[in-house]
């Protein structure tokens, strides 16, 4: 019988003078149908490119199929005409993508976009083509249908957008479904509908599904097979229950060992003393109004938010986007300024406190930012980023440079950064250098705002490592804001529960995990994906435990 | 060195490089070729190019063409340079204000560039010069005055996308000053588009300039190509040269200049790069 | 509709947003008049010669010259709202009246610019990025490379040269032939005859800017993802570019046809001194050689006011072109 879907030997070529030859070298993989083969791996393994290489919409022309055949029912498309492949794509297999704002035309309606499908593909009348997307807007479960034909992307949310995105892949009900990371932009429990209507589509319909991720817990919830991507190779694959009990390849033993467990480790003694208390801190922001009219939209993106942090503490704050998590943080650090409640560093409310007062109190305070490539300066050399705190708290030039190659020393790094340019270095080593500035000014508090979410999974584990010797090491309190439990679960103490703009639960992280008391928090909890897989040693449970 | 290497891969960039150096040293060395004043007469007027010693021929008053470009290669360069320093100048303090700031301060500036996208900026400078009286003076500050607004929309663009960033942020939280924040860290992120404007405003400024001439608004006491153009026109039917000559010379500048600005361009932003 | 009583209150917001505007360029106007040497009665003074300063001062009361400055912008701003432009000694004729006169002669010869300019651009814009790389698309970019570095008024003499003088196609300057006293079809036919040769060269500037941008634009759009998006539902290549790509590479041309149409009138003075276009241009040549500052100042506020009418225009189509503007 010939599969559905059969790569062989499959190899994408880069352009000449890069630094590999090849984005993905000999890939051996198939789909049947009813089938949901996850591909996983991290950035720059080559799995997109696979995804795009099946349709024949790598990025012409540096990029092409070197070598190597895709088989789509006995036909090899990697050799096929791009007028058949038209024929195929959006009728016989069809695609969504990671971005659904931009993947979708911003000037054209979602009823629009959808049509184009209907009309390059099949002859139909303009109200059977009108009442079939209609059909499909339903099935997608998007909240008003009718309404959402006649939309523009911009005025959806992003899962509305990306249930759009689904419907219009699947309107010529496709053998294949080709997923390009279709949850990475989106909040946890978004993500877990829009996954949840992935697999309900795929069953109804019996498509098989390539869905690409760099996600193992997504994989867990959804996949019949994987198959594990590494620098352009496919290391591992095999059906889900072997590949993610068993896993037989180091690289995929290492990835699995590094997704934090949503097992709360072991309480550490919590201490009395507590360095910072924030009493019923509120900000509101304004938009839109103005001169002329129109609606003024406020955003209370903190609503009296009371909360202690003791010394050698770390407390998290998750929530989704738009939940003010970031909102409090800035505040807290003096970044943006609350318009109610007090901030009190000891016995100083630092709410009130103008910049000049502010500045003796800033030292005590410092943070580490989440995105490493935009929280360093590229123009300046690492040794200035990190020796200039110092040097305007009044430290010689030669006692900062010392400072600053300790720093390096404790996060890690080599000596020899001091005179580098922050683009020479990596996520995770930049990620180092950001920690490294926070704490040449000696805090007492470290506010983390999302400091691993930025980057790979290996790397993730690494800083989170790094973080809590540092916290030991130096008696730092933190906050550590993030939308990721499994995160939380690993470095918090306790954990803040916010949602649009108000906090809706605290307390010790084992207790909120075995015991959440608010509905968001359970909410948020069972969005969680992968939740039943991933144990504290980070190996997969067995059936028996 | 790795800039130069890149734009030395930009070929039509280097050849508008050495029309600019060879016009460059033309402008220099005019004195030592044509010492005599540029608006005296040298001869047998309206000689067509190549006769009674005239390379590129002689207007009605019989003036030296070629002399004439020759020295007014000074006064375009002189003032392009100069009107495009001082909007440079303004355009960098009121955009880094407007956008580091933001609230009344980019209001204000907002609506001021709206304000000169208004006017017909060329017509604006035609007022400034008329009312100054025509001078290196009046039209260095009528260019620069219509030109700044370009320069403040640009660096209030990059100082608005750049405050918010996690570096700058970072300042924030070590206490930095504002004044160290705006030229110690944002400034030297944004030189390069600063650069690029500026060397094609450096262009246009040219064009104003000699089409401000050509109305008879230049400077009567200095030789410029628009003046030789405007002064010719009335011959067109007779002689040619007297027109063609410095407008060639114009668009050879400007061309130059243009190429040399896109290959900064390229060389400098390496995200753009590949695009075309 | 609700749609279109939408896009009458847009309308009307931005033309409310136009007034502060247009204000502060009459005050601009006023302080330009002030800091010019000498007033109206110096002027007058000038016509007839000689006068005491006595009668000078007299003078000046009359006109309310020696008022503070702040009553006198008042009492301009009230001028100006009553269209009242003051009075050009040069032409014997109140400004008002001449600007209005020479008014329909550039708004001809910006309105055949704008779309030849525009058209055209967009359409060698999308001809290079469609045939990226190859001779058409190189052709294209040296084109608009060397017009876009080419002076105005250079290229209009030139023009001359080569189509009136030499091969004889065009007149060489004027609106039309008042000797043949042509009317109705054959006057058009006639202005229409005249007008070739200032659009051409008003327009190649921009030509070149509309061209660039053009190309830049679609080569822009053409990385997007919605364009691989539409390649994935199995759309032409033809489809894509004309539909998908073509609408959203047009945004920023559109926005920038807005932003060039003050540098446009700039742009006037010169090809109608040229050509001896009879619009404010040319007047505003005449002007600056009979040093009327009155009626330059004149042309200058109409200029603006008309700036910010096509401006508004502009800002009508674009809100039809992009949705994510937002009319409330």
């Amino acid at each position: 019988m010939t599969r559905l879907l059969d790569i062989k030997d499959l190899h994408v070529g880069l352009p000449a003078g890069g630094q590999r030859q090849y984005a993905v070298e000999s890939a051996n993989l198939h789909l049947d149908a009813n089938e949901i083969l996850c591909v996983v791996g991290e950035s720059g393994s080559g799995k997109s490119l696979t995804a795009r290489a099946i349709m024949g919409l790598l990025p012409k022309p540096h990029v092409h199929i070197a070598k190597g055949q895709v088989n789509f029912q006995g036909e090899d498309l990697a050799a096929a005409s791009e007028a058949r492949l038209r024929q195929i794509r959006g009728s016989e297999i069809s695609m969504i993508f990671q971005e659904p704002m931009t993947a979708l035309n911003p000037v054209m309606t979602i009823g629009g976009q959808i049509d184009e499908v209907f009309r390059f593909h099949e002859k139909m009348p303009g109200h059977e083509r009108r009442s079939r997307a209609l059909k499909l807007l339903q099935d997608v479960q998007l909240p008003d249908p009718e309404q959402a034909l006649g939309a523009y992307p911009h005025q959806l949310s992003g899962g509305q957008r990306q249930r759009a995105m689904i419907a219009m892949a699947l309107a010529l009900d496709p053998k294949i479904l080709i997923a390009d990371e279709p949850t990475t932009a989106l909040d946890v429990t978004t993500q877990a509908q829009v996954l949840r209507l992935i697999k309900q589509m795929q069953e109804t319909h019996g498509t098989g599904v390539v869905f690409i991720t760099h996600d193992f817990g997504v994989v867990a919830d959804i996949a019949d097979r994987v198959a594990v991507m590494q620098n352009g190779l496919v290391v591992e694959t095999g059906p889900t229950e072997e590949v993610l009990r068993r896993p037989s390849h180091p690289y995929t033993q290492a990835l699995m060992a590094a997704v934090p467990s949503l097992i709360p480790r072991a309480a550490r003694p919590r201490a009395e003393e507590k360095v910072l208390r924030v009493n019923a801190l509120t900000k509101t922001y304004r938009g839109g109004g103005g001169l002329f009219g129109g609606k003024v939209r406020v955003v209370h993106a903190a609503k009296e938010v009371t909360l202690d942090l003791t010394r050698g503490e770390t407390l998290g704050i998750v929530g989704e986007s738009g939940s003010g998590k970031s909102t409090v943080a800035r505040c807290i650090v003096r970044l943006n300024d609350a318009e109610a409640g007090e901030i009190l560093l000891g016995d100083t409310d630092l709410r009130p406190l103008g910049r000049a007062a502010m500045r003796p109190h800033r030292a005590k305070i410092q943070m580490v930012f989440q995105d490493p490539f935009a929280s360093l300066n590229p123009r300046s050399k690492v040794g200035r980023i990190i020796a200039q705190g110092p040097e305007m708290y009044g430290a010689s030039r030669s006692e900062a440079r010392e400072k600053a190659l300790e720093l390096l020393r404790i996060v890690g790094l080599d000596g020899r950064a001091y005179d580098r340019f922050p683009h020479e270095f990596s996520g995770g080593q930049r990620q180092r250098i950001g920690i490294a500035r926070a704490l040449a000014l000696e805090p007492e508090i470290l506010v983390a705002d999302e400091p691993v979410s930025a980057l790979d999974v290996s790397i993730q584990a690494q800083i989170l490592d790094l973080l809590d010797e540092i916290r030991d090491r130096m008696n730092l309190s933190m906050i550590f804001i993030t939308h990721d439990l499994r995160v939380a679960a690993q470095v918090c103490d306790r954990i803040a529960v916010m949602q649009s703009g108000e906090m809706v639960e605290i307390g010790p992280t084992a207790e909120l995990f075995a015991n959440p008391q608010h509905p968001y928090t359970t909410e948020l909890l069972a969005a969680v994906p992968g939740k039943g897989w991933f144990s504290a040693d980070g190996k997969a449970l067995t059936e028996a435990s | 060195m790795a800039f130069w290497r890149l734009f030395a891969r930009n070929r039509s960039a280097v050849m508008g490089m050495i029309i600019l150096i060879l016009i460059f040293l033309m402008a220099i060395s005019a004195p030592l070729f044509f010492p005599a004043d540029p608006f005296s007469l040298a001869g047998q007027s309206m000689s067509p190019p190549g006769e009674n010693g005239f390379l590129l021929g002689s207007d009605s008053l019989g003036r030296d063409v070629a002399a004439g470009i020759a020295h007014g290669a000074k006064t375009s360069l002189l003032i392009g340079l100069l009107a495009t320093l001082v909007a440079v100048f303004i355009g960098v303090i009121m955009g880094a204000l407007a956008g580091y700031y933001g609230g009344i301060v980019d209001n204000l500036l907002m609506r001021t560039t709206e304000m000169f996208q208004t006017i017909p900026s060329f017509l604006f400078a035609i007022l400034l010069v008329a009312i100054m009286k025509p001078s290196i003076e009046s039209i260095v500050i009528a260019i620069a005055v219509v030109s700044w607004p370009a320069v403040a929309r640009l660096v209030r663009g990059e100082f608005l996308s750049l405050r918010n960033r996690e570096f700058v942020l970072a300042c924030h939280t070590l206490g930095m000053g504002d004044v160290r924040i705006m030229l110690g860290e944002i400034l030297p992120n944004c030189l390069s588009p600063i650069i690029v404007i500026g060397s094609l405003m450096v262009a246009t400024a040219i064009l104003i300039e000699s089409g401000l001439a050509f109305l008879g608004l230049g400077d009567p006491n200095i030789m410029s190509w628009g003046f030789q153009i405007g002064a010719g026109r009335t011959l067109l039917r007779s002689a040619w040269w007297v027109c063609t000559f410095p407008g060639i010379a114009i668009l050879l500048t400007v061309l130059a200049i243009n190429l040399v600005g896109e290959g900064l361009n390229d060389a400098l932003n390496p995200r753009l790069r590949d695009r075309s | 509709m609700e749609g279109s009583k939408r896009r009458a209150r847009y309308v009307l917001k931005r033309l409310i947003q136009a007034v502060p505007i247009v204000l502060a360029i009459v005050v601009l106007n006023f302080f330009l008049l002030q800091l010019a040497e000498g007033d109206a009665v110096d002027v007058l003074a000038g016509e007839a010669g000689s006068a005491t300063p006595e009668y000078m001062a007299e003078l000046r009361e009359k006109f309310g010259l020696d008022k503070p400055l702040i009553v006198q912008l008042g009492v301009y701003l009230k001028n100006v709202v009553t269209l009242d432009l003051g009075y050009s000694f040069r032409h014997d004729m109140p400004v008002s009246q001449l600007v209005f006169d020479r008014f329909i002669p550039t708004l001809l010869l910006m309105t055949s610019t704008i779309f030849l300019a525009v058209g055209l651009g967009i359409v060698l814009g999308l001809v290079a990025a469609s045939g990226l790389n190859t001779w058409r698309d190189t052709a294209i970019s040296i084109f608009a490379l060397i017009t876009y570095a080419t002076p105005l008024f250079w290229v209009g003499l030139m023009l001359i040269v080569v189509f009136s003088l030499n091969l004889g196609w065009f007149p060489t300057s004027g609106m039309e032939d008042f000797a043949m006293f042509y009317e109705g079809w054959d006057r058009v036919v006639d202005i229409a005859h005249h007008l070739v040769l200032p659009t051409i060269t008003l327009s190649l500037f921009y030509l070149a800017l509309y061209t660039r941008l053009m190309r830049a634009s679609m080569l822009e759009q053409a990385g997007q993802d919605y364009v691989t998006t539409a390649r994935a539902k199995g759309l032409t290549e033809r489809r894509i570019v004309f539909v998908h790509v073509l609408r959203n590479a047009l945004l920023p041309v559109v926005t920038m046809a807005g932003v060039q149409v003050g540098a446009l009138i700039g742009g006037s003075v010169i090809v109608e001194s040229v050509f001896a276009w009879p619009g404010l241009g040319m007047l505003a040549f005449e002007a600056l050689f009979a040093r009327d500052l009155n009626l330059l100042l004149g042309i200058f506020l109409l200029s603006a006011v008309l700036v910010v009418a096509v401006n508004l225009v502009v800002d009508i189509i674009y809100s039809t072109l992009d949705p994510r503007i937002e009319m409330a």
